[in-house]
């Protein structure tokens, strides 16, 4: 989901980036608001644990790869703000120091990754489990839901803008200027590999870790009902 | 939050394993992610290389590209990629974090 430099033309990227900017100025100023100073160390470990867990590359036997992103943990763990906080710095590095995502396409990545994950997890937990006691066993099967339906969504995203490249940038010929491929393909491409594999992927992770940091210490769930 | 040494030493494990994540899909022969080729892989699937993408894909070259060093031992390389981005990653959001807290003090 890591659209690299080269994907996207100009008008895409910086539409994306002015997309994403508000959200980078909104979650710094709710954080400054709401974020508790004995909370700082959980949330560098949730970024720390994004940044690792999008390295174990899954693989679909003689097809692609595709790997867990963790930011629906760091969203049922301390709120959607954080987490596009958390999982926005850990794109600029990837992009920055490993060439993993593009810099022109780090608006793009960061809107998929950073913004509709962590706030459709929001949603959608809130609404599964916003109701929960932070123990219950419900918490990490509504987690692993709420992230398997994100991680989808995010990957339509990236399948969406992916898609309109060549609809928008082509030469006279025909050609595509930029990602080559219709939406006919990158819609069916990225949406049946995150349905069937990643998703399910993402969902087993987020559960996981819900369950032993549930036997661990509850009271860090921030979107679960304290006991 | 009682302690934070479960969580360092699962962030331990876990990078210790990272290379997991090039070793299965090797094995497996899963190539890229999708919409994530090189250029030059790209060429071979569609027969040329888009000329913006050609462009705008040589923008930036990044010291430590697809988490690998030079002639180093790619597993090796991987694991201390992702030592040094826990590091980098959390260690800016810590001291962010603790700019954002300034307040309570």
């Amino acid at each position: 989901m890591h659209i690299p430099d080269g994907y996207l033309g100009p008008s895409t990227y910086l539409v994306m980036y002015g997309a994403s900017a508000p959200f980078w100025a909104l979650s710094l100023s709710r954080l400054r608001k709401t974020l508790k100073s004995k909370m700082v160390p959980l949330l560098a470990f949730g970024t720390a644990f994004i940044f690792i867990i999008m390295m174990f590359n899954v693989p679909i036997p003689g097809g692609t790869t595709g790997h867990a992103v963790g930011a629906s943990l760091v969203t049922i763990l301390l709120g959607p703000w954080a987490a596009t906080l958390a999982t926005s710095l850990v794109l600029l590095i990837q992009a920055l120091v490993f060439g993993d995502g593009g810099i022109t396409a780090l608006g793009a990545n960061c809107f998929t990754m950073a913004v509709i994950i962590p706030f459709f997890t929001w949603a959608l937990f809130r609404l599964l489990a916003g109701r929960s006691f932070s123990r219950s066993y419900w918490v990490p099967i509504a987690g692993g839901i709420s992230a398997y339906i994100s991680l989808n969504l995010a990957a339509l995203a990236t399948a969406f803008l992916l898609g309109v490249q060549p609809l928008l940038y082509h030469t006279a010929e025909g050609k595509a200027l930029y990602a080559p491929y219709p939406l006919s393909v990158s819609i069916p491409a990225m949406g049946l590999e995150h349905l069937l594999v990643f998703g399910w992927v993402e969902a087993v992770v987020t559960a996981l870790a819900l369950f032993f940091i549930q036997r661990y210490d509850a009271s860090l769930i921030a979107l679960a009902k304290k006991e | 939050m009682k302690n934070f040494k479960p969580f360092l030493l699962a962030i331990l494990v876990l990078a210790i394993l990272t290379p997991i994540g090039i070793y299965l899909p090797e094995k497996l022969q899963a190539g890229d992610a999708w919409g994530e080729l090189s250029p030059e892989d790209l060429s071979q699937e569609i027969g040329y290389v888009p000329q913006g993408m050609e462009k705008l894909a040589s923008t930036y070259q990044a010291p430590l590209p697809d988490y690998s060093a030079g002639s180093m031992n790619p597993y090796l390389a991987y694991i201390l990629s992702a030592i040094l981005g826990v590091i980098l990653t959390g260690g800016l959001v810590f001291l962010l974090g603790k700019v954002l807290t300034r307040r309570e003090h």
